[in-house]
């Protein structure tokens, strides 16, 4: 065996690899529940990748025969009913451990020097996830999938001049047609699986080449013993991939039971309307986005303009790209900063949430003024961070993880 | 012929050269990859205009057509509702539709329309492409006290009077737009050209 390894190395790099990225590669020792969320995101890409594979295998991008071909999966293909709920839970459970992901690097300082690259390719991840959910909630043809689709590309018409051309562009029809619902196929199966495999390939390399953060935010590799590993570092194999194994196995504990019992979430993962066959000449009565995107969708609903509407939104989203340069406070582990830092947080929190559900209700006037309200609130966070980061008044930070 | 000295500036002006080259090239290249995003030929010759019969429809009624996969919907409006539409100037974002693209020139007048009591209209919110709903009710409950009737789009909560105009302090920019549509019969109307063929 180690002969042939002998072999493979002084061709390959495949010991070096492993020990680069698992055995040797060292972790702070103090990582907690927060950290289960990166690795769990990682293990749900692949099952989407995989019960993707084989929805494809059966089902029909074309306007005519998609729908159909959905219901033909859940009815008539062994096991299709099991394998499409895999994949349409995997979308809801890849955005829960994303979001809590990130919540993880806010509170911890994790996109701070020397880590904004990591965070910058965590945000060009989320970002294309947001249009593989997109596109791939087109595919199956439903009332949602149709209207959804209208509304999200119709957001492109807001851009000033070129807005009209580039939706016709978009939608190589002059409505959402089989062109769109082709290409999209295309897009979400081939083209932005490709950019989101390359994406994470990049965030763990930039993470690996950094080190990771930790609960404390102190840096590990500042304290190192007399061969140079850190002192409070221990080899992510064996020590994280077993802990990260009981994350998985409990994370599937709760996966399995909404697959098998709650697959489509009370109509939050999928929608009542989308049992209904596509419709061009209705929209439906009550129209909202998977939970996922329902903050943002309410940030844009909250604004009564088209093109402020749509920034805002835009803006939203955009902003977090640059949270390693708002916050300017040198302690990264929310542990030991400030408590107006502790209740600037607690405020996203609670507003990103409120927006969410905000999201589904039907339009009232109190709704509209509570998304205005809250749509503030959530922007407030980042103006206070970059006033009162700089000078912020922090606790001691120790010198070593505790 | 081999000298010692290298010319570096030289060789600097070839890479450049070269690269600015092949630069342009893929260019070019992406211009038949993105070029294949556009509306396909099939795609534009499916927009052919389309016939409505109009005799059945009754006052206060809407109905609607197909037109380039749009809905396009046919109302009859009564003399009071039209009557209303004069009361609305004030709250309405171009109450004089003098934005020129949402409408053919002939239907650029107080009722947005042809013939007075009908309207046609392209059904597709002008916000972000729902389509509206048909509110011909007198001040619903959801929609206040002085609604007098028109279109509420169920998604961001626009709100259109009964010539499709826009009100102000809703999402959506535009009024509704009038497609081109013309009378072939007292009865019939071709929806999607502005008159007889030339």
């Amino acid at each position: 065996m180690s002969k042939l390894m002998e072999w493979v190395d002084a061709r390959f790099p495949a010991t070096k690899m492993w020990n680069e990225h698992l055995a040797e590669y060292y972790a702070p020792k103090n990582f907690n529940f927060w950290y289960f969320f990166g690795s769990l995101a990682l293990v749900v890409l692949v099952i989407q990748i995989v019960s993707g594979i084989f929805l494809t295998m059966h089902y029909k991008p074309d306007g005519a025969m998609a729908f159909a071909s959905v219901e033909y999966i859940m009815r008539d293909v062994p096991y299709g009913w099991l394998i499409r709920y895999i994949h349409s839970t995997g979308a809801t459970a890849l955005f829960a451990v994303v979001y809590l992901h990130m919540f993880r690097g806010l509170i911890y300082g994790s996109y701070k020097n020397p880590r904004e690259l990591i965070w910058l390719f965590g945000m060009f991840i989320y970002l294309a996830l947001m249009a593989e959910a997109f596109m791939g909630y087109l595919l199956p043809w439903g009332q949602m999938s149709y209207w959804g689709a209208q509304v999200i590309i119709s957001l492109f018409s807001a851009i000033p001049v070129i807005g009209d051309d580039l939706t016709l562009w978009i939608r190589g029809d002059f409505v959402i047609s089989d062109a769109t619902l082709n290409r999209f196929f295309a897009l979400h199966v081939i083209a932005l699986p490709f950019v989101l495999v390359f994406l994470v390939i990049a965030h763990i390399l930039a993470l690996h080449e950094v080190g990771s953060n930790n609960p404390d935010g102190v840096e590990i590799k500042k304290n190192k013993d007399e061969n140079g590993i850190p002192r409070d570092g221990i080899p992510f194999h064996p020590y994280y991939s077993v802990k990260d194994i009981v994350g998985v196995v409990v994370f599937l504990f709760f996966f399995a039971t909404i697959v098998f019992y709650f697959p489509d979430g009370g109509g939050y993962f999928l929608e009542h309307a989308n049992f209904i066959a596509s419709d061009p000449l209705k929209t439906p009565e009550h129209i909202a986005p998977v939970w996922y995107f329902t903050p943002f969708y309410a940030i844009l609903r909250a604004v009564p303009d088209k093109l402020m509407g749509v920034g805002a939104m835009g803006a939203a989203i955009l902003v977090l790209f640059f949270l390693p340069w708002i916050d300017r406070c040198k302690v990264k582990s929310i542990r030991y900063r400030s408590t107006l830092y502790k209740a600037n947080i607690a405020m996203l929190v609670i507003s990103f949430v409120v927006l969410g559900w905000l999201a589904m209700q039907a339009v009232t006037e109190t709704i509209t003024l509570l998304s205005q309200v809250f749509s503030i609130l959530y922007f407030a966070f980042f103006v206070v961070l970059y006033f009162t980061s700089k000078n912020e008044k922090t606790k001691p930070v120790p010198d070593r993880v505790t | 012929m081999s000298t010692d000295t290298v010319d570096v500036a030289r060789r600097r002006f070839l890479v450049n050269s070269t690269t600015v080259v092949g630069a342009v090239g893929v260019g070019f290249v992406c211009v038949p990859f993105l070029a294949s995003w556009m509306p396909s030929e099939r795609a534009k010759n499916a927009g052919a205009p389309i016939e409505a019969d109009i005799s059945k429809l009754e006052e206060g009624r809407m109905m609607t057509v197909e037109w380039q996969s749009k809905p396009v919907w046919i109302v009859r409006r009564s003399e009071k509702t039209l009557a209303d539409l004069e009361t609305l100037t004030e709250s309405l974002r171009d109450p004089n539709s003098e934005v020129v693209d949402q409408q053919p020139e002939y239907a650029q007048n107080a009722a947005r329309s042809r013939k007075a009591e009908i309207l046609v209209l392209v059904g597709i919110c002008t916000h972000l492409g729902c389509s509206p709903t048909y509110r011909p009710e007198l001040a619903p409950v959801d929609l206040g006290s002085d609604w007098l009737g028109g279109f509420f789009c169920p998604c961001h909560s626009s709100k259109f009077d009964m010539a499709g105009r826009v009100y102000q302090n809703v999402p959506a920019p535009t009024n509704l737009v009038v497609p081109p549509h013309y009378y072939v019969t007292d009865t019939t109307i071709l929806v999607g050209q502005d008159g007889e063929a030339a």
